[in-house]
């Protein structure tokens, strides 16, 4: 059995005891009861279960729990607090979600991006929104909530 | 408005706005509750031991190892289940072949039995104390098979010599169908001045919601009561078949909670074996028993789509106009009939081949095949891409054969505007539409006009551009029961909806369809805020859970506003009835003087009025109430059956280039002009309408399920299989026309499957269109860059006019 584990899971101290071979994903579901990182497949290529660890984004399928001692783990369930954050909003105000599975991952991912690239272009969003998939969309209306969350965070908010 | 449309449609209210949606919050905040986000107490873990062999005779299957393991619970084999008394995968369509004669029907065993026939079949379900244990154990259990010859295109499963699935389907043939009038047909062609030929192939796909499907088993010791809380688009569907034909559970012992669901498109439609696995397995340990699918796994047990190879002729006069229509389809059933299988390459298929055009005679023969592959069934549209994709193909190869211009022989073949209703010769009859219309938006917002300019600026970039154009129609709001009957469904197909009205007047309804992206919660609640004039804020909409809805269908088909909105009307219509009796008592007036409009009971010609609020409130207070003639309460029930199919149409337009070097294709511009009907929220119908556009461009160019000759599909993950991304897709140019659905309550017509109709053939059509100066060349979907590069390679670049530019 591994050594505990701790990290900073949405601004809460927590240590794990788990199994070598367990994913921060199932970590996060099956432990912290985070249940808003989703899993979309098995090959590390849907992003569903995308978080940020020390700020960056991170696919959770792809990290064991034990690459996350010390780190800083953001998970959606963190980004916002009561008011939904900008991106948040910009999803729901043009219509970027339909089933909601994608959202999540969706929506970190592009937090990420906004960060690194604070104006992105239609062009700049869909490359990269490569390792994310939606199935509902089209992806159509995700383009345009990022360009408008990339607004209002540039507006309002740090992210 | 048509006729018996209610008057409270008349106050305007929600219906029209493009109402932010109500779900979202929840979702974005991570708040959702999916089926694996659930964790019943005391939960064990179930996992599937498969089958690796695509056919194979299942011999020897020995636990004994496995059953050591650490955490095991129990594990179980198709012998114990069998043993048990437990039925097999019930199929809910019937097909009569052509001699009348029912379809071949073989067991479909909910763990393998004698034989597996495709790679996936469950073989055994080893349940423990956590999932990886359960996966673990599941590597020990000792399974003799007997390796078989594989059977897996359909075309070469009913050769002479093929590997046999059944013994009681020959060729592997479970039926042979056709419609239409085969002699007139055959006339027709007689006296033709042109004939135009195809052959196609409609690729099979996976639907892969993001969601993989997952399933959770309780039993109450106490009660005797189970709970199966599943991944599905029907509920009450699956009660029905699981309870009635599998485990043999009634109604009232049976409970079907499909939570939020991640998508569907089709695949979450059906029965599955897990869910009866999970259910009836967790009655013998006494425990939840919790499934949930890989990704890898799903593409191995979640049903698949299309799949089919046809030849096509369409008979034509001097002038181009359609004489007749001969189709002769072979459709992949792949290795067992999923619920809905038959009738989607007959009911939802052969029917729709009139398309948007008068052809007077068609004939259409279908062969249904067993394969050793994952089992086909309804994929978003269903039978309808498929129609639409041979036809729009082969309009395109008569435009060339006719020499016309591809949107002129289409006008010159519509169904006439004042041609409504209109009957075709296989079956259905179109209550409205106009595809003039529809065709003429797209084409002006695509630019038709302009296109020769940009295809030869494009020539001096080394590009090849075409533009292409597909019109559709469908067949939706699945569906008039009895009609439904007498083709074979076994089933009804009506849809039911409850409008429980509070004390203080805010509404809950009870809907039997299911949203799982559609965003009913919003549009639902659209249609109960403008019925009885309360906010939208004030509805909350319940469904998928039969604990709680009186009944339902579920949601596929394009259904649930057309059926279930429908259903809500209904229900609507009886609160306000009831509503304005208790009004008439309390104003003193005659009932037949109480009007209703914008949630204000009022006397008419006078200023006599009460709000809903307070008939509500005097409903559940009745201290001043007509308590002798009327019920306390306000709470209503309706189902509805629709009279006819609904037709919603349109005309979709591609543009795209394809890079000389690469091959790769490039959507320079799609339109999508569409008819749906009334429009309740434009914004969720356009989401609708990009979601469907992407599934069709993804099966033209980047997606398909790939078997080899052994039956192992080589596509089975999202690294082998394409999934379209963000950059693999343009923004997409929408636009509405409406001509109202004449028989139901609201105009309506469904919006979801449109996309992934028409735009398989736009595209192409367009490719075909970007080739041409390259010759005239067929090319099966998906169009790979891999697949164009070898056919520009091919053609020598001299052959290309535009070369002597560059
Ligand atoms: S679940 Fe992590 S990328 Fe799909
Ligand atoms: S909203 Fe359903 S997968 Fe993206």
């Amino acid at each position: 059995m591994s050594a505990p584990v701790s990290m900073t899971v949405n601004g809460r101290k927590v240590t794990a005891n788990v199994e070598p071979r367990t994913l921060l994903v199932q970590y996060l579901r099956d432990q912290l009861g985070l249940t808003g990182t989703h899993v979309g497949c098995d090959t590390s290529q849907c992003g569903a279960c995308l978080v940020h660890v020390d700020g960056k984004s991170v696919k959770s399928c792809t990290m064991l729990v034990a690459q996350a001692e010390g780190a800083e783990i953001l998970t959606i369930e963190g980004l916002s607090s009561g008011e939904l954050h900008p991106m948040q909003a910009a999803f729901k105000e043009h219509h970027g979600l339909q089933c909601g599975f994608c959202t999540p991952g969706m929506v970190m991912s592009a937090v990420d991006l906004v960060k690194q690239n604070p104006a992105p272009t239609e062009h700049d969003i869909r490359d990269w929104l490569e390792g994310n998939i939606c199935r509902c969309t089209g992806y159509h209306n995700i383009v345009k909530a990022v360009e408008a969350g990339a607004k209002a965070m540039g507006g309002s908010h740090a992210g | 408005m048509p006729d018996d449309a209610p008057a409270a449609l008349s106050n305007g209210g929600g219906i029209g706005a493009s109402v932010r949606r109500k779900e979202d919050f929840r979702f974005l905040t991570g708040q959702g509750h999916f089926t694996d986000d659930l964790n019943r107490p005391g939960q064990t873990h179930a996992y599937l031991l498969r089958s690796p062999h695509a056919h194979a005779r299942l011999d020897a299957i020995d636990t004994t190892r496995a059953l050591a393991a650490p955490g095991v619970v129990a594990i179980f084999t198709g012998a114990d289940l069998a043993a048990a008394g437990v039925g097999g995968l019930p199929c809910g369509w019937l097909i009569t072949d052509k001699h009348g004669k029912p379809m071949v029907e073989p067991p479909h065993p909910v763990l393998a039995q004698g034989k597996v026939r495709h790679v996936g079949d469950p073989v055994a379900v080893v349940i423990a104390e956590s999932r990886d244990e359960a996966q673990d154990a599941a590597e020990l259990i000792d399974v003799s098979y007997g390796v078989l010859p594989a059977a897996v295109e359909a075309t070469d499963a009913i050769k002479p010599g093929a590997a046999q699935l059944f013994d009681e389907a020959p060729a592997n043939t479970c039926y042979e169908w056709e419609i239409g009038d085969k002699s007139a047909v055959d006339a027709a062609f007689a006296k033709a001045k042109l004939v135009a030929k195809l052959d196609l192939i409609n690729n099979r796909l996976v639907a892969n919601p993001m969601e993989p499907r997952a399933a959770i088993g309780e039993y109450d010791t106490g009660s005797g009561d189970y709970t199966l809380y599943t991944t599905s688009q029907n509920p009450h569907v699956i009660r029905l078949l699981m309870g009635a034909f599998v485990l043999h559970l009634p109604e009232h012992k049976l409970r079907v909670v499909a939570p939020d669901v991640g998508g569907g498109f089709g695949s979450k439609i059906y029965h599955y074996a897990e869910e009866a696995i999970v259910t009836w397995a967790s009655a013998k340990v006494k425990r939840p028993v919790k499934w949930t699918s890989d990704r890898s796994e799903a593409f191995i047990s979640d049903a698949q789509g299309r799949d089919h190879a046809s030849h096509a002729e369409l008979a034509m006069d001097e002038n181009g106009k359609f004489l007749a229509l001969r189709v002769d389809t072979v459709a992949n059933m792949g290795a067992y009939l999923s619920t809905f299988a038959p009738a989607i390459p007959t009911i939802l298929y052969a029917t729709l081949l009139a398309g948007t055009y008068t052809t007077p005679a068609i004939h259409v023969a279908v062969r249904a095949v067993f394969t050793n592959t994952v089992p086909v069934d309804a994929y978003r549209g269903a039978g309808r891409p498929e129609a639409t994709y041979l036809l729009e193909r082969l309009v395109d190869v008569a435009a060339r054969v006719a020499k016309l211009d591809p949107a002129e022989i289409r006008r010159r073949n519509f169904i006439p505007t004042d041609a409504y209703p209109y009957q075709t010769p296989v079956a259905l009859q179109y209550d409205s539409g106009d595809y003039f219309k529809t065709l003429e938006m797209a084409l002006k917002t695509a630019d038709r006009d302009g296109f020769e300019a940009r295809r030869a600026d494009a020539a001096t970039r080394g590009k090849l551009r075409g533009m292409g154009i597909a019109t559709y129609i469908e067949a939706c709001g699945i569906a008039p029961s009895a009609v439904a009957g007498a083709l074979g469904a076994r089933a009804g197909l009506y849809e039911t909806a409850e409008v429980r009205v509070h004390p203080t007047g805010s509404v809950t309804l009870f809907t039997g369809t299911h949203s799982h992206g559609q965003g009913h919660e919003t549009t639902m609640a659209q249609l109960v805020a403008s019925g009885l004039g309360v906010s939208v804020d004030q509805v909350e909409v319940v469904h998928g859970d039969t604990s709680k809805i009186p009944f339902g269908m579920g949601t596929y088909g394009s259904r649930s506003l057309a059926v279930g909105g429908s259903a809500v009307m209904k229900a609507i219509d009886k609160v306000v009835a009831k509503g304005r009796k208790i009004a008439a008592h309390l104003l003193e007036a005659a009932e037949a003087d109480v009007e209703f409009s914008d949630g204000t009971f009022r006397v008419s010609g006078t200023d006599r009025s009460k709000s809903f609020a307070e008939i509500a409130f005097t409903a559940y207070v009745p201290h001043n109430y007509p308590i002798d003639t009327v019920e306390p309460g306000l709470d209503e029930t309706a189902f509805y059956d629709p009279k006819n199919f609904t037709y919603p149409s349109g005309a979709h337009v591609a543009e795209i280039e394809i890079d000389r070097e690469t091959g790769v294709v490039e959507i320079v511009k799609f339109t999508a002009a569409d008819d749906f009907g009334r429009i309740i929220n434009p914004m969720i119908v356009e989401g609708q309408v990009h979601g469907g556009l992407a599934q069709g461009i993804g099966q033209a160019l980047y997606e398909s399920a790939i078997y080899d000759k052994d039956g192992q599909l080589l596509t089975g993950s999202f690294m082998d299989y394409c999934m379209p991304r963000a950059a693999n897709l343009p923004m997409f140019d929408v636009a509405t026309n409406v001509t109202l659905c004449t028989h139901n309550p609201l105009g309506v017509k469904g919006c979801g499957e449109a996309g992934a109709i028409g735009a398989p053939a736009a595209i192409m059509n367009a490719v075909a269109d970007a080739l041409s100066p390259l010759g005239d060349i067929r090319v099966d979907m998906p169009a790979t860059a891999a697949k164009l590069w070898h056919i520009i390679q091919s053609h020598p670049a001299t052959h290309i006019p535009a070369q002597a530019a560059e």
